[in-house]
């Protein structure tokens, strides 16, 4: 029954299915276009309904697939299930927000576009690793109560909500597809009044 | 300019589901970032200073004995994005150094600008617990309300922030 690591494989292989697993990760986001920072700045403007198609789709059938396999008892999906500390993921969200407005990219994104020669990806992973040991020296004097403040166990939102996990994902379907239809009509309205050069560079 | 081809986003989004329904089921990891670039944040730390490594609340479980901060699933997932991004790129031509911007937009301005933004990501993703990935993406395909949380503040705040400054994407007469 999975998660097979730690019981059934070891630490080595463990890593080893990291790194293929990574792969087929870098590859989907060059694949789709999340290297080009104009494609995912686009889904704030809605011009380019890339990102949203990508990153729905991706949920659902990950949210589908784990859930069926959980059902077929093949994987305990509550041992994975991530602590929710809702202050500092609220807090940080925000921040994040607003720096992907400013920078173009989120980690993963930037990681990606960078090893494929994107310059502003790279100056994008020089600012995260400047944030990140900035956090790192000032977490004992600013960060360190704020961090583990609002912790609420492991929350599953179909019992926080009160729903069955069945209707949850299929409203989660239904609003995706509806979301959906929405970005393609604004990017379908924004098409008309891009110039030929910003089409080809969105390969729209 | 070439018409640069990407792949259909309902099948890269398939595929990508795939990808993460494989790493729960084998390691137990959600699809990450965020993580591996704080892991060789401590690395670094711990080489430069073990002693520090030890005594800062951040980093001491990640340096205790017998652990190796380098040595993570996350930091092997991460260089394999590197290679799949290189591979992709190379099928379908895209491998060469360039600049990402909207044209209007200096390159100088979007340099800075790139690296204010990633301070920002650094900051946000150690006190949020992850990234779009890691936090949301995967958050939310184990229906966790912490993914919840993550997506709703980071593209909510996202289309504020984009409102407010518009002029970083879009040229003005396109309005």
């Amino acid at each position: 029954m999975g998660p097979l690591y730690p019981d059934i494989i070891n630490p080595e292989l463990n890593l080893l299915i990291g790194f293929l697993i990574g792969i087929g990760f870098g590859f989907i986001l060059e694949a789709s276009g999340f290297t080009n920072t104009r494609k995912l700045a686009g889904i704030f403007y809605g011009y380019d309904a890339t990102v949203i198609k990508v990153f729905f789709t991706a949920a659902l059938t990950a949210m589908i697939g784990l859930y069926t396999l959980h059902y077929l008892g093949w994987i305990d999906i509550t041992k994975t299930m991530p602590t929710t500390f809702w202050i500092p993921t609220l807090i940080g969200g925000v921040v994040m927000g607003l720096g992907f407005v400013i920078g173009g990219f989120c980690p993963g994104t930037s990681l990606s576009a960078a090893a494929t020669g994107k310059v502003d990806a790279m100056a994008f992973i020089v600012g995260v690793m400047i944030g990140i040991f900035g956090f790192i020296l000032t977490f004992g004097s600013i960060w360190e109560g704020l961090r583990k403040s609002g912790n609420l166990g492991k929350v599953d939102i179909t019992e926080w909500i009160g729903i069955k996990e069945g209707l949850f994902i299929f409203l989660f379907t239904l609003i995706a597809v509806i979301t959906f239809v929405i970005f393609q009509k604004w990017q379908d309205h924004w098409k008309k009044k891009l110039s030929q050069d910003d089409i080809n560079d969105l390969g729209l | 300019m070439n018409t640069n081809k990407y792949i259909n986003p309902y099948v890269g989004g398939i595929l990508l589901g795939l990808f993460i329904i494989a790493a729960y089921y084998f390691s137990g990891e959600g699809l990450g970032s965020s993580g591996g670039f704080r892991d060789v944040a401590v690395t670094a730390i711990d080489a430069v200073s073990p002693e520090y490594a030890q005594s800062n609340a951040y980093t001491t479980n990640r340096v205790a004995e017998g652990v190796n901060p380098i040595h993570t699933w996350l930091v092997y997932e991460l260089l394999g994005v590197i290679l799949g991004a290189i591979i992709s790129a190379a099928i379908f031509g895209r491998l060469k150094f360039n600049i990402g911007k909207a044209p209007h937009i200096t390159s100088k301005k979007r340099l800075y600008l790139a690296v204010i933004g990633g301070i920002l990501w650094g900051i946000g993703t150690q006190l949020g617990r992850g990234c779009t990935s890691g936090l949301v993406l995967s958050g939310m395909a184990v229906n966790s309300l912490s993914g919840y949380i993550g997506l709703a503040t980071i593209f909510g705040s996202g289309f504020i922030f984009a409102f407010i400054f518009k002029k970083l994407w879009i040229k003005s007469k396109n309005n």
